[in-house]
C-alpha cells in the first residue's frame, strides 16, 4: 500500500472514528489506557458475551495515529471470540516488532507496517491494543 | 546570540523546548570533561593534590552560585535539581514546624514537584492546601494573595516564573506581606533564575530551589537555598558520610556545619563543576542581556502567531520566554509531531501542571519555551510552517 493510501485511511479514520462515544456503555467494561511518554489518554468500554466481543466504544483524548488505531482495532475485533482477539493482537504485536506476522486478517491495520521505523510511534499505535489486551486477560481468567 | 559556543546547534535543529532542558555550551562540556580526566578524585576527603583540587573547585562552585543569586556560601545547598530542593524544603522543614489546620498556599500552575510533597504533607501531618485564585491573564495578583491568606497560613510557595504560562509574580511584593504576618515563602527558581537577575537578598524569600540544566549546565545538580537561620534546622533527609562529624554510638552523632550536613555521600562532583562553569558562561553574557533578548524573541514570536487565525496563544502577556498555544482542531501531539518532521523540538502536554487545565480549559498545548540563543529566522520558520493548518493537518501523520 503507497503511503497517501495510508494517510488517506488514517486520517479518515481520524476525523470519523468508529464508535467514539461512551453513550450507551452501561454494562461494559471499562478501562483506561493512557502512554507515559505522550500524553495520550483514553477509555475503552467492551461488551462480552459468550465469548464474543458483542461491542467495542472509546472515548477520550488522543493524538491522530492513536485515534486511528483505536479505530481500525474496533472494527477489526467487533464479532470476534476472545481468542481470536488474543490472536489479532500478538499478530499485530509482531507486526510492529519487524517479527513474522499474518496479513491476512489485518485489514485496514495493515496501514501501520512502517511503524517500527518510528519508534516514538509505536506507543501511540499499541495503545488501544494495551488496554483491550489487558481486560481480555483478566476475562479469561 | 552565542550560537556558535552550542555543539548541539551544529545539528540541523530548532530547539525551542528550554523550559524543559537547555542546550549545554562547550565550555560546560570540558570543564566536566577536565574534571573526568585530569583530577578525578573524591571531594573533602583526600590527602593528596587532585583532590585538594577538587576540594577548591567544588567549593569555588559553592561561592559562584552564591555570588550569581547574591547569598552568602553557607546558605547555598548541592542537590540533584528542583524536585529533590523543594522535597528537602517540604519533609525536612516544613513536616516538623506545621501543625494540623495550618495552611499552605499554593496555584493551580504549579509544577508537579511544588504540589505532590504539598499533598502528601497534608496527609500526613494534617495541613490544608489552599489555591491562590489566578485571575483573567493567569496571575498571581496581590489581591487574590490577600484574599486567600488567613490567620492560619503558615507557608506561600510559588514558583517565580510558571512553566506553562509563564507569567512572572511579583516576589519581592510577595515576601513582604508573608513576613509581615509570620509566614514563609518558597519560591520555585525553575523557570526564573535562568532567564532573570534573581537576588535573594532584594526578594527576600525564604527558600529557593533551581535547576542547573535548565541554565546551560549538566542535569543532575540542583540548589536548595535557604537563609541560614531556616537551613540550621532543616533535618537532613539523607544521612551518611561527609555529612557529620563524628559517631560513636546512637547518641553522639554530631553533624556537620552547613551546608555540608545537608549533602551527605559523594556528590555530583563533575556536575557541580559543570553548573559552575555554566554560571561563568551566564556572567559572561549577562543576566539582564540574557532577560532582555528572550523577551524581544518572546514579544516578536507572540506578534506573529497572533495574526494565524487558528492558532490561540494562551498566554500573551507574561515577560518570560514561554508562550503556550493550541491549534484549532489539532491535538497538541501532533502539532509537535508535525514540527519535528521539520527538526523543530517543542513539547506538547500539559507540562506537569496537572491541575492547571481546569483553569485554562485546555488539557494539552503547544509549548514554545526561548533561550537566548533562539533567533528570529527560527520563530518565521516555526511561523510559516504554523500558518497552513490544512497542511499541518495532511502531514501530521
Ligand atoms: C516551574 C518548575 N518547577 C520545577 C521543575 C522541576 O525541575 P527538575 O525536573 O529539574 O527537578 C520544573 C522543570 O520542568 C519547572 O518548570
Amino acid at each position: 500500500m503507497d503511503n497517501n493510501m495510508k494517510r488517506e485511511i488514517i486520517l479518515d479514520n481520524y476525523s470519523h472514528p468508529t464508535n467514539k462515544t461512551s453513550d450507551g456503555t452501561e454494562g461494559y467494561i471499562k478501562v483506561n489506557s493512557n502512554s507515559e511518554s505522550c500524553i495520550d489518554n483514553i477509555d475503552l468500554y467492551i461488551k462480552i458475551e459468550d465469548n464474543i466481543i458483542k461491542d467495542i466504544k472509546f472515548d477520550g483524548e488522543a493524538c491522530a495515529i492513536s485515534t486511528a488505531s483505536t479505530s481500525i482495532m474496533i472494527k477489526n475485533m467487533i464479532g470476534s471470540t476472545i481468542d481470536e482477539a488474543m490472536s489479532m493482537i500478538e499478530n499485530f504485536d509482531n507486526m510492529l516488532n519487524e517479527r513474522e506476522y499474518d496479513d491476512t486478517n489485518l485489514n485496514e491495520a495493515i496501514v501501520f507496517d512502517e511503524t517500527y521505523k518510528q519508534g516514538n510511534r509505536k506507543t501511540c499505535v499499541t495503545l488501544p491494543y494495551t488496554g483491550i489486551k489487558k481486560v481480555l486477560e483478566s476475562y479469561k481468567k | 546570540m552565542n550560537r556558535n559556543d552550542f555543539p548541539m546547534l551544529n545539528q540541523n535543529i530548532i530547539y525551542f523546548d528550554n523550559g524543559a532542558t537547555t542546550l549545554k555550551p562547550k565550555c560546560v562540556i570540558d570543564a566536566m570533561s577536565d574534571y573526568y580526566t585530569n583530577y578525578s578524585a573524591n571531594a573533602h576527603r583526600g590527602d593528596y593534590d587532585i583532590s585538594y583540587k577538587v576540594d577548591v573547585a567544588y567549593e569555588n562552585a559553592r561561592k559562584n552560585v552564591a555570588e550569581f543569586i547574591n547569598a552568602d556560601r553557607e546558605e547555598v545547598v548541592f542537590t540533584s535539581g528542583t524536585t529533590e530542593s523543594l522535597n528537602m524544603i517540604v519533609s525536612g522543614f516544613f513536616a516538623n514546624l506545621l501543625e494540623p489546620g495550618d495552611e499552605v498556599l499554593i496555584t493551580r500552575s504549579e509544577h508537579a514537584s511544588n504540589v505532590l510533597p504539598w499533598f502528601r504533607l497534608a496527609k500526613t501531618n494534617g495541613i490544608i492546601i489552599k489555591y491562590i485564585e489566578l485571575n483573567d491573564h493567569y496571575e498571581v495578583t496581590m489581591e487574590s494573595l490577600l484574599s486567600s491568606f488567613t490567620n492560619r497560613t503558615k507557608v506561600v510557595s510559588l514558583a517565580h516564573a510558571t512553566n506553562v504560562v509563564g507569567d512572572v509574580r511579583p516576589i519581592k511584593e510577595i515576601a513582604k506581606f508573608v513576613h509581615a504576618n509570620d509566614a514563609f515563602l518558597v519560591v520555585d527558581g525553575a523557570q526564573s533564575v535562568p532567564h532573570m537577575k534573581t537576588d535573594v537578598k532584594y526578594l527576600d524569600c525564604d527558600f529557593l530551589a533551581f535547576s542547573l540544566h535548565k541554565m546551560c549546565g549538566p542535569t543532575g545538580v540542583g540548589v536548595l537555598y535557604g537563609k541560614k537561620e531556616l537551613l540550621e534546622s532543616l533535618i537532613p533527609t539523607n544521612l551518611g558520610g561527609g555529612m557529620n562529624e563524628s559517631f560513636d554510638s546512637i547518641d553522639e552523632v554530631v553533624l556537620k556545619e552547613l551546608p555540608l550536613r545537608l549533602e551527605a555521600g559523594t556528590q555530583n562532583i563533575a556536575g557541580v563543576i559543570g553548573a559552575s562553569s555554566a554560571i561563568d558562561y551566564l556572567n559572561s553574557i549577562g543576566i539582564d542581556n540574557i532577560h532582555a533578548r528572550e523577551v524581544e524573541l518572546k514579544n516578536y514570536l507572540v506578534s506573529k502567531l497572533e495574526r494565524i487565525d487558528h492558532v490561540n496563544i494562551v498566554n500573551p502577556y507574561g515577560e518570560s520566554g514561554i508562550v503556550a498555544f493550541t491549534v484549532d482542531d489539532v491535538f497538541a501531539q501532533d502539532v509537535a509531531y508535525y514540527l519535528n518532521k521539520y527538526h523543530i523540538c517543542v513539547r506538547a502536554g500539559n507540562h506537569c501542571a496537572k491541575i492547571l487545565k481546569n483553569e485554562i480549559g485546555v488539557k494539552n498545548t503547544v509549548r514554545i519555551s526561548l533561550y537566548f540563543y533562539n533567533t528570529k529566522e527560527e520563530i518565521d520558520k516555526l511561523v510559516s510552517l504554523l500558518s497552513d493548518k490544512e497542511r499541518i493537518i495532511r502531514e501530521m501523520i
